[in-house]
């Protein structure tokens, strides 16, 4: 899996989807960025493909084709382990982590904006990696740990992140913010000392269209405990 | 630093009136007003004698001017704050909007048969009246049992059902059948006398709460709706008397809002209530819209927002999916969620029209401006509204002027306002001609500036940047910027204006509990920039607790009314209320408790969290102990805003801005590196908000200088780039440092004196202040914008301008 703070400066800093599933695009005209995504998981009759994926037999629907198990296309139950708890959902295996996320699972924290892994809005952490959760199978997250914004802060508080954004008023609208969090904090974890240059490539894919940005720069950097500029 | 200069001359009218008798009911106080530092006097204003007392300035103050952190910062941060975008209801649906697949079209029929078979599918509605857009003024022209398609993506039916999964394929199932009719896409093309006609006769668009909209008593010819005309003095005597001309011819693009919470609403229909929780800056418009619509009295209509993910003027109005959710509601019995995807957000829900001027100004050889001229085209689709003489209007001290604003339609999703309306083209094109002015005067841009612009405010502003150390590091003549080999460094200045806009319509409440709890309530919407905190910071003042310990309830037509959030004017127009009904609560509570205290309420004050005795008479009291003392459970106050005490005064605010720029000569880069930006906007209430917000006009301006381009494609007529992978808007990497500086401008107008800042924010100077940076560094004018690399390289193969030179 990528990792998106140790990337190279010039590639795009978004992180793909774990490649843990097969990508044969469907065929067929017209098809969005995102339809592809949706296909890349779904067979041209509409179903799941899994493989290397560690799924306990009694969840979904499986028919199996040359040995690879077959998903849906109808709901399928699926059990996702999410801020520490397992949660079984009945869903359709093209269900992205975010709409799991939101739409079934009520954790509208996580901000669906862009819906192609163009703005971080929708970024979770899974396991320890920030990943756009809109550019995710929810089945593709089976086996894995979700984090989301709700369970950040692991003792009912803030984070010192969301403290620190607090702080320096990181926040407009808010609606980037907790993309923008997610995706600092998991900076923090990975580099404990960054610079304002190492924060601006973490945050790289976030977009924030009120324009927070010295802001969430300077509240990383002082949740880090290194001096932010004034913002 | 220098005050003589800046030193105000006594106004023999202000005199006058200090002297004069006050009237009925009226009295005569003293106020603040100008720049603490510089103009800073007192002047007196006639006020209500039932007004507060006056607010001194902001270093006397404990809560106002001060910054404490964002009032709902907690809720944002940690993801719980619910935006109508998370609205879940029980039985809610999902709702998905069918869009016009061709640009223009007559509809011949809609079949939702194959929809409304899928299983899940709740309600399918077909569009019949479309808002948004300009409208023919004699409808018979254009005969039609649907709307017209006037552009790609432009709704057309909508469907509900269980899951949006669902919706989104019934969506496609709806199969529409057009009638294609010749579009245009192009402006240019648009203006020819043979192009396609996107309406066939005049036809004009009403404006917002967030203003937008253009003139209805103008011409149309073909495509093209103008001009609208004004003139003052004789501007062409004005250019005889002129010693210098400068013309240029300027061109920009248009822009999409792109808010990231998209247009929407969650609508349910019940039978006596209809409740739309909506992404708005105007709860007030969205429950207009919707009784207009419906027919039903604004009492059978709630609308909540109490968080909403950015308008920048777009978002006023119920707009289509305001009255589709709703219609949709009640023929299904349950609530609609109907917020639209990116793409339907890009091409429907509004832009900033682009434009292409003509600019002409004349002046004598000590700068005086003798005659101003703007032509305008510009196209805000398929709607008016890109009109941009704002600032050759307002910003410069000119005897004469002309001004042609012509829109022209093109099958493109209607303009809405965004912020500033039409003044970022308007400075791209001013602010550079000033630039050009000064370079052939020989004359510095700020002196010039200081000869043509009387706006104290902004001489204030001027003196600060002159003496900072970035426009002190210019190197005055044009392309000479330091800098070795192919990148060049260059610093440019550019200013802003913004007017003074008050909504009568803004209210408060204030309820002060026995248990010690207070409250403020309005239907007034935060978008982000801060409302709520401000409004706890005048209970806060008023009452002697810190804001946090405020409950602020807002977002809800159920509260007193509150002003649409659109032309900066939420601030200035309902703190004053605010603090009046604080103030008049706080009189009712320290009546209500004072027989209790014996004393009377005239004795106590409200400070540091206790109720005192001015006579000493007794103990201080905690204010949650005092408020047990009420002879009743609550003591309430309602309060509206009055009209500003001097309104003839001071009604613009702006600010100047000045970037540094390194051109890269080689790859047509322009790196920003840097902005000092000097704003007003009255007392600032809360300067880390404020700040906040100009951060994020200069990162908007920024971005569109450089980066944003709707593009459509002229031959199918669609929008090429209608997400954000495809859009692009300044990121993180994008941004230079940003070093902001807010002025203290008291103008002596309302209880609080405060102002607005959204539009004078930097969004409209930082595109003219990075051109005016480029031609500093290179010699060469850069006169249309996105400032793409390819513009770039374009301009700079233009040899530097024979004249422009200091
Ligand atoms: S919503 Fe996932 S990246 Fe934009
Ligand atoms: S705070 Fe509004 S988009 Fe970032």
């Amino acid at each position: 899996m990528s990792d998106r703070t140790t990337l190279p400066q010039d590639l795009p800093e978004q992180t793909p989807a774990p490649e843990n599933h097969p990508t044969q695009p469907v065929s067929g005209g017209g098809i969005s960025r995102r339809g592809f995504l949706k296909g890349a998981g779904v067979t041209a009759a509409g179903s799941a493909l899994l493989e290397g994926v560690q799924v306990f037999s009694h969840e979904a629907v499986a028919a199996t084709r040359n040995g690879v198990k077959e998903y849906g296309p109808g709901a399928v139950p699926v059990t996702l382990t999410v801020n520490g708890k397992e949660h079984t959902l009945q869903i359709e295996p093209r269900t992205t982590l975010a709409e799991a996320l939101r739409v079934h699972m009520g954790l509208t924290g996580t901000k669906i904006i862009c819906d192609r892994g163009s703005c971080s809005g929708c970024t979770v952490l899974l396991d320890k990696t920030p990943i756009n959760s809109c550019m995710t199978l929810a089945m593709d997250a089976i086996g894995h740990k979700v984090t989301t914004i709700e369970a950040l802060s692991s003792n009912g508080g803030l984070h010192p992140v969301q403290a620190a954004f607090v702080k320096h008023d990181a926040m407009q609208c808010g609606f980037c913010t907790p993309g923008m969090v997610m995706t600092c904090s998991a900076l923090l974890d990975q580099n404990p000392k960054p610079t304002e240059e190492d924060v601006r490539k973490a945050t790289a894919g976030n977009l924030c269209r009120c324009g927070t940005y010295p802001r969430i720069f300077a509240a990383t950097l002082e949740a880090a405990g290194t001096t932010p500029r004034n913002a | 630093m220098a005050t003589t200069k800046l030193t105000p001359e006594v106004d023999p009218l202000l005199q006058a009136a200090a002297n004069a008798a006050p009237a009925a009911g009226t009295e005569t106080v003293q106020m603040p007003v100008g720049v603490p530092g510089y103009t800073l006097r007192q002047e007196p204003r006639q006020v209500p004698v039932t007004e507060p007392p006056v607010l001194p300035v902001n270093k006397d103050l404990q809560y106002i001017g001060k910054s404490p952190t964002r009032w709902d910062s907690h809720a944002k941060v940690s993801g719980t704050a619910r935006y109508t975008y998370d609205m879940q209801l029980p039985g809610m649906l999902y709702a998905k909007f069918v869009c016009a697949s061709v640009p223009h079209a007559r509809i011949v029929s809609v079949d939702t048969s194959e929809a409304e078979k899928l299983p899940g599918v709740k309600g399918v509605y077909v569009v019949q009246h479309l808002l948004g857009g300009a409208v023919l003024r004699n409808p018979s022209l254009d005969p039609s049992k649907y709307p017209i398609v006037r552009y790609a993506g432009q709704p057309v039916a909508a469907v509900a059902a269980t899951h949006p999964h669902i919706a989104e394929q019934a969506a496609q199932l709806v199969k529409v059948q057009y009638d294609a009719k010749p579009f245009v896409v192009d402006m240019t093309q648009a203006r020819q006398p043979n192009s396609p006609q996107v309406f066939p006769g005049p036809a004009d668009q009403a404006g917002s709460a967030g203003g937008g909209g253009g003139p209805h008593d103008v011409p149309q010819t073909g495509n093209v709706h103008g001009p609208s005309i004004h003139k003052k003095g004789d501007p062409e005597q004005g250019f005889k008397d002129a010693d210098v001309i400068v013309e240029g011819k300027y061109t920009t693009q248009v822009q999409v809002h792109n808010a990231l919470e998209t247009h929407g609403v969650v609508a349910d229909w019940k039978p006596d209530l209809l409740t739309v929780w909506a992404s708005t800056q105007g709860t007030a418009s969205v429950r207009d819209e919707l009784a207009a619509y419906f027919k039903m009295p604004k009492s059978q209509i709630r609308v909540i927002t109490e968080f909403m993910g950015g308008g920048f003027g777009a978002k006023f109005g119920a707009g289509n999916p305001g009255v589709v959710a709703a219609q949709l509601s009640k023929q299904t019995g349950a609530p609609v969620w109907l917020m639209l995807d990116r793409k339907q957000e890009q091409l429907s829900a509004g832009n900033r029209p682009s434009s292409d001027q003509t600019l002409r100004i004349g002046a004598k050889k000590d700068g005086t401006i003798t005659a101003m001229q703007l032509i305008s085209y510009g196209t805000a689709g398929c709607g008016t509204g890109a009109g941009c003489a704002g600032p050759v209007t307002h910003l410069y001290d000119s005897p004469n002027l002309h001004t042609e604003e012509n829109d022209v339609f093109i099958n493109a999703g209607p303009a809405a306002a965004f912020r500033a309306p039409g003044h970022p083209q308007g400075a791209f094109a001013l602010e550079q001609s000033i630039d050009e002015l000064a370079n052939k005067l020989n004359m510095d841009p700020i002196d010039l500036r200081d000869k043509i612009d009387s706006n104290p405010v902004r001489r204030v502003e001027r003196q600060i940047i002159r003496e900072s150390a970035l426009w002190k590091s210019r190197n005055p003549k044009p392309g000479a910027g330091a800098g070795s080999g192919y990148l060049k460094r260059g610093v440019g200045l550019s200013q802003s204006v913004w007017y003074r806009f008050i909504r009568m319509d803004s209210s408060a409440e204030v309820r002060v509990h026995r248990d010690g709890s207070i409250e403020v309530l309005s239907a007034v919407q935060d978008i982000g920039t801060g409302i709520k905190t401000v409004m706890a910071q005048v209970l806060a003042e008023q009452f002697g607790v810190p804001p946090q310990q405020i409950a602020v309830k807002i977002g809800d037509t159920n509260y007193p009314i509150g002003p649409n959030s659109g032309g900066s004017v939420t601030t200035a127009s309902l703190t004053p209320a605010v603090r009046d009904a604080a103030w008049q609560a706080s009189q009712k509570f320290l009546a209500s408790i004072a027989p209790a205290l014996n004393t009377t309420a005239d004795d106590l004050v409200l400070t540091g969290g206790e109720v005192r005795s001015k006579s000493g008479k007794l103990q201080p009291v905690s204010f949650r102990r005092a408020a047990k003392k009420m002879d009743t459970d609550v003591v309430s106050a309602q309060a509206k805003r009055i009209p500003d005490y001097d309104p003839a005064k001071y009604d613009t605010y702006g600010g100047v801005d000045v970037a540094e720029v390194e051109v890269d000569t080689e790859m047509g880069l322009i790196h920003v590196k840097r902005i000092f930006a000097v704003h007003d906007c009255g007392r600032p209430m809360n300067p880390m908000q404020v700040k906040n917000q100009i951060n994020g006009g200069l990162i908007q301006g920024i971005s569109y200088a450089l980066y944003e381009n709707r593009l459509l494609d002229p031959k199918f007529g669609y929008m090429v780039n209608p997400n954000l992978d495809m859009y692009k808007i300044a990121g993180p990497r994008d941004i230079p440092q940003l070093d902001v500086h807010v002025i203290e401008s008291y103008i002596g107008q309302s209880s609080t004196d405060a102002s607005g800042i959204g539009e004078a924010a930097g969004v409209m100077s930082a595109a003219a202040a990075i051109a005016n940076a480029f031609h500093n560094a290179t010699g060469v004018r850069i006169r249309s914008t996105p400032m793409t690399p390819a513009v770039v390289l374009e301009a700079l193969k233009q040899a530097p301008q024979r004249s422009e030179t200091a």
